[in-house]
C-alpha cells in the first residue's frame, strides 16, 4: 500500500513479535508517516483529511443518537404525532446533551457534503480521476452514492412532514418502471417493496433505520479500498504530473499530518459555529411538523446538497425520463475517467477547459437555486419566463459538459506546458539538485 | 485442481458443474427470505373498506379521507365543473385511459367513464407523479395542482399537464345510499 520497500524497523522485543505476527504497526508506518506524498499539495487537498473527520463524527453522533431513537410511526404521547417524532423532541429536549449531538449529527451531514464537493470539484479541476486513478474516482462516486442515500434515509427518520414527503417522493421514482414494463407493474412492486406497505409507513421507517445505522460502515469499508487505490499510484498534485523521484516528495508525516489538522482545525470552525449559533439554517422548518399522509406541504424541497438533483428532475416534464436524468446525472461522473480526451491533467495548463469547469459550478450552484424555487416559479424580474425554462439550460449544460465538451475540447485545446518536475516549480531550477 | 486434457467431458467436470449448480440454487433458497422479508406483511394485506357519509360536503367542497394509508378526494362537483369535465375531448387528454378500477382496464377516459353519479367525483388523492397529495382548486383546469412537481389535473381529475403520467386512479366504490358511499 506504499510506494518503494518498507522502512519500518521495530525499536522493541513487543513490537518485532508483533510485527512477525501480523505487522500492524509496519503498515501504519509505511502509509501514516513516511508515504511519499507531493510536496505541492495546496489547500484543497486537505478535505481528504475533513471528509474522514466528518465520516468519525457522523459515525459516532449516529451512534448515541439511536440509543434515543425510536423508529415507529405508530401514533405518539401527542396526538397526531409519532414515537419517532416524540423520541427526536425527547432528544432534543430531556436528554442531557441530546440537542448538541443532535445539531452536530444534522448539521454535520451537510459539512460532510460541503466537503465532499469541493472534494469532487478539486478532482475534477486537477483531473485526478485520469489514469492511472481512474479505479480511486469511481470508488470516490461510490462513496458520494452511498452518503446521498445514508443521507436521505436520516433525513426520512425524525418523520417530520419533510421527512415523511420525501421519503414518498423519492420512493415512488421506481414507479416509473411501469412506464416502460407494461401490464407486469414492475416499478410499483418495487416501490411496495421498498415501503413494505402500500404505502410509506412504519414498515419503511424501520428498515430505513436498520440501513441508516449500516451504511456509514460500508461507507467506511469503501473508503479504505478508496485510499488503497489511492497508494498505489500516490498522490496527483495541482500540476498533474507524475512524481519523478525522491526530490518531488515529502513524507506524509509530519508535513501533510499537520497541514490536514490544521485545516480540519478550521473547517471545525465552521462547523461549531454552525452548531451553535445557526443551528436550524440548513434544516427545513417544515420538518417540525410531525408527518401527516394527507398533506403535502406546499413547497417540498430536499437538502440544500440534493437541490441542483432535483431540479433536473423536474425540469423534464415526462416521469420516467425525468427519473432517468436525475439517475444519470450521477452514473455521468462514472465515465468521466475515459470521456476526458485531454492528456493534460490539470486545469492549469488548460486555458479552454478551465473556462467550461468554472461554468459547471456555476452551473450546479444555479440549479441548486432553480430546485430550491416553487415547481411554477417564474424567473425574479420577468413574469413571462418560467424557471423552469433556465434549470432546462442549466440541465443541458450538465450532461453537455460531460458527454460533449470534454471529449470535444481533450481535442481541440492546446495546453500550456508543463514543468520538467513538481520540485523545480516549487522551489525554482537553482535549487534542485542533479537528478 | 486438475484440467481435462481430454476432448470427452470427464467425471470431474460433471461434479464440478454439478457442485456449483447446487451452491448456486442454495444461494437463492437463502437470499430469497432476506428480500421477501420486505414486502407487506399478511397483516398489511388484510385492507379493510371504509364508508363515507356525504351529506356534509357542500356543493363545490373537495374532503380528504384516509383509504389504505393514502389520501383519497371526494368531491361535490358544481353543474358547471360537471359541464366542464364533459366538455372535454378524450383525443386531447396526456392519458386516455380511464383508470377507474369499476370499469374494464381500457376504457376510455370520458367524463361517463370517470364516475358514477356526476355531481360527486371520487378519486386517488396520490399524484401518479411521485406521489404527493395534489391541492384542489388550483391550477388551469380547476381540479387539482400538485405543488411538488407541477403536475395539473382537471375536474375529473385527469391529467392535463406534467410531470404525471396517468390520470388519478379511482378506486372501488359503490353508493350505498343516495348520501352515503362505500370504498373498497
Amino acid at each position: 500500500m506504499s510506494s518503494g520497500p518498507s522502512t519500518y524497523v521495530p525499536q522493541s522485543g513487543l513490537t518485532r513479535w508483533l510485527d512477525s505476527r501480523l505487522p500492524l504497526m509496519r503498515f501504519a508506518h509505511d502509509t501514516m508517516l513516511t508515504f511519499p506524498t507531493p510536496r505541492n499539495l495546496n489547500f484543497w487537498y486537505a478535505f481528504g483529511a475533513i471528509l474522514t473527520f466528518c465520516l468519525g463524527v457522523q459515525i459516532v453522533t449516529g451512534v448515541v443518537l439511536a440509543m434515543h431513537y425510536l423508529p415507529s410511526a405508530a401514533v405518539g404521547a401527542v396526538p397526531g404525532s409519532s414515537n419517532a417524532f416524540d423520541s427526536v423532541e425527547n432528544i432534543m429536549r430531556d436528554v442531557n446533551y441530546g440537542w448538541l449531538l443532535r445539531y452536530i449529527h444534522a448539521n454535520g451531514a451537510s459539512m460532510f457534503f460541503l466537503a465532499v464537493y469541493v472534494h469532487m470539484f478539486r478532482g475534477l479541476y486537477y483531473g485526478s480521476y485520469k489514469a492511472p486513478r481512474e479505479i480511486l474516482w469511481i470508488l470516490g462516486v461510490i462513496i458520494y452514492l452511498l452518503m446521498v442515500m445514508t443521507a436521505f434515509m436520516g433525513y426520512v427518520l425524525p418523520w417530520g412532514q419533510m421527512s415523511f414527503w420525501a421519503a414518498t417522493v423519492i420512493t415512488n421514482l421506481f414507479s416509473s418502471l411501469d412506464q416502460v414494463t407494461g401490464g407486469l407493474k414492475v416499478g410499483t412492486h418495487v416501490a411496495t417493496w421498498l415501503w413494505g406497505g402500500f404505502a410509506v409507513g412504519d414498515a419503511t421507517l424501520n428498515r430505513f433505520f436498520s440501513l441508516h445505522y449500516l451504511l456509514p460502515f460500508v461507507i467506511a469499508g469503501v473508503v479504505g479500498l478508496h485510499i488503497w487505490a489511492l497508494h498505489v499510484p500516490g498522490n496527483n498534485n495541482p500540476l498533474g504530473i507524475d512524481v519523478k523521484g525522491p526530490q518531488d516528495t515529502v513524507p506524509f508525516h509530519p508535513y501533510y499530518t499537520s497541514k490536514d489538522a490544521f485545516y480540519v482545525g478550521l473547517f471545525a470552525i465552521l462547523f461549531a459555529f454552525l452548531v451553535f449559533y445557526a443551528p436550524e439554517f440548513v434544516g427545513n422548518p417544515d420538518n417540525n411538523i410531525p408527518a401527516n399522509p394527507v398533506v403535502t406541504p406546499s413547497d417540498i424541497v430536499p437538502e440544500w446538497y440534493l437541490l441542483p438533483f432535483y431540479a433536473m428532475l423536474r425540469s423534464i416534464p415526462q416521469k420516467l425520463i425525468g427519473v432517468l436524468v436525475l439517475g444519470g446525472a450521477i452514473v455521468t461522473l462514472a465515465f468521466i475517467p475515459w470521456l476526458d480526451t485531454s492528456r493534460v491533467r490539470s486545469n492549469r495548463f488548460r486555458p479552454l477547459m478551465k473556462v467550461f469547469f468554472w461554468i459547471f459550478v456555476v452551473d450546479c450552484i444555479f440549479l441548486g437555486y432553480c430546485g430550491s424555487q416553487g415547481a411554477d416559479a417564474v424567473v425574479p424580474g420577468i413574469p413571462g419566463l418560467q424557471l423552469v425554462w433556465l434549470a432546462r439550460l442549466g440541465t443541458a449544460y450538465y450532461y453537455g459538459f460531460f458527454w460533449l465538451l470534454m471529449p470535444i475540447v481533450g481535442l481541440i485545446e492546446q495546453p500550456k506546458p508543463l514543468p520538467d518536475s513538481i520540485a523545480k516549480s516549487v522551489l525554482g531550477a537553482s535549487a534542485v539538485p542533479a537528478e | 485442481m486438475a484440467t481435462s486434457t481430454t476432448a470427452e467431458p470427464t467425471r470431474r467436470d460433471f461434479l464440478y458443474i454439478a457442485t456449483g449448480a447446487m451452491a448456486a440454487i442454495g444461494a437463492a433458497a437463502v437470499a430469497w427470505p432476506l428480500i421477501d422479508q420486505m414486502n407487506p406483511t399478511a397483516a398489511v394485506l388484510a385492507l379493510a373498506s371504509i364508508e363515507v357519509d356525504l351529506t356534509p360536503i357542500a356543493m363545490g367542497q373537495v374532503i380528504t379521507v384516509v383509504f389504505r394509508g393514502h389520501p383519497l378526494f371526494v368531491r361535490r362537483r358544481t353543474p358547471a365543473e360537471i359541464a366542464q369535465a364533459a366538455a372535454v375531448n378524450v383525443a386531447d387528454l396526456i392519458d386516455p385511459i380511464a383508470r377507474n378500477l369499476n370499469l374494464p382496464d381500457g376504457a376510455p377516459a370520458t367524463a361517463a367513464n370517470r364516475e358514477i353519479k356526476p355531481e360527486w367525483l371520487i378519486v386517488s388523492g396520490v399524484c401518479t407523479h411521485l406521489g404527493c397529495t395534489p391541492t384542489a382548486h388550483e391550477g388551469d383546469f380547476g381540479g387539482w395542482f400538485c405543488h411538488c412537481h407541477g403536475s395539473q389535473y382537471d375536474v375529473a381529475g385527469r391529467v392535463r399537464k406534467g410531470p404525471a403520467p396517468q390520470n388519478l386512479e379511482i378506486p372501488v366504490y359503490s353508493f350505498l345510499s343516495p348520501t352515503r358511499i362505500k370504498v373498497g
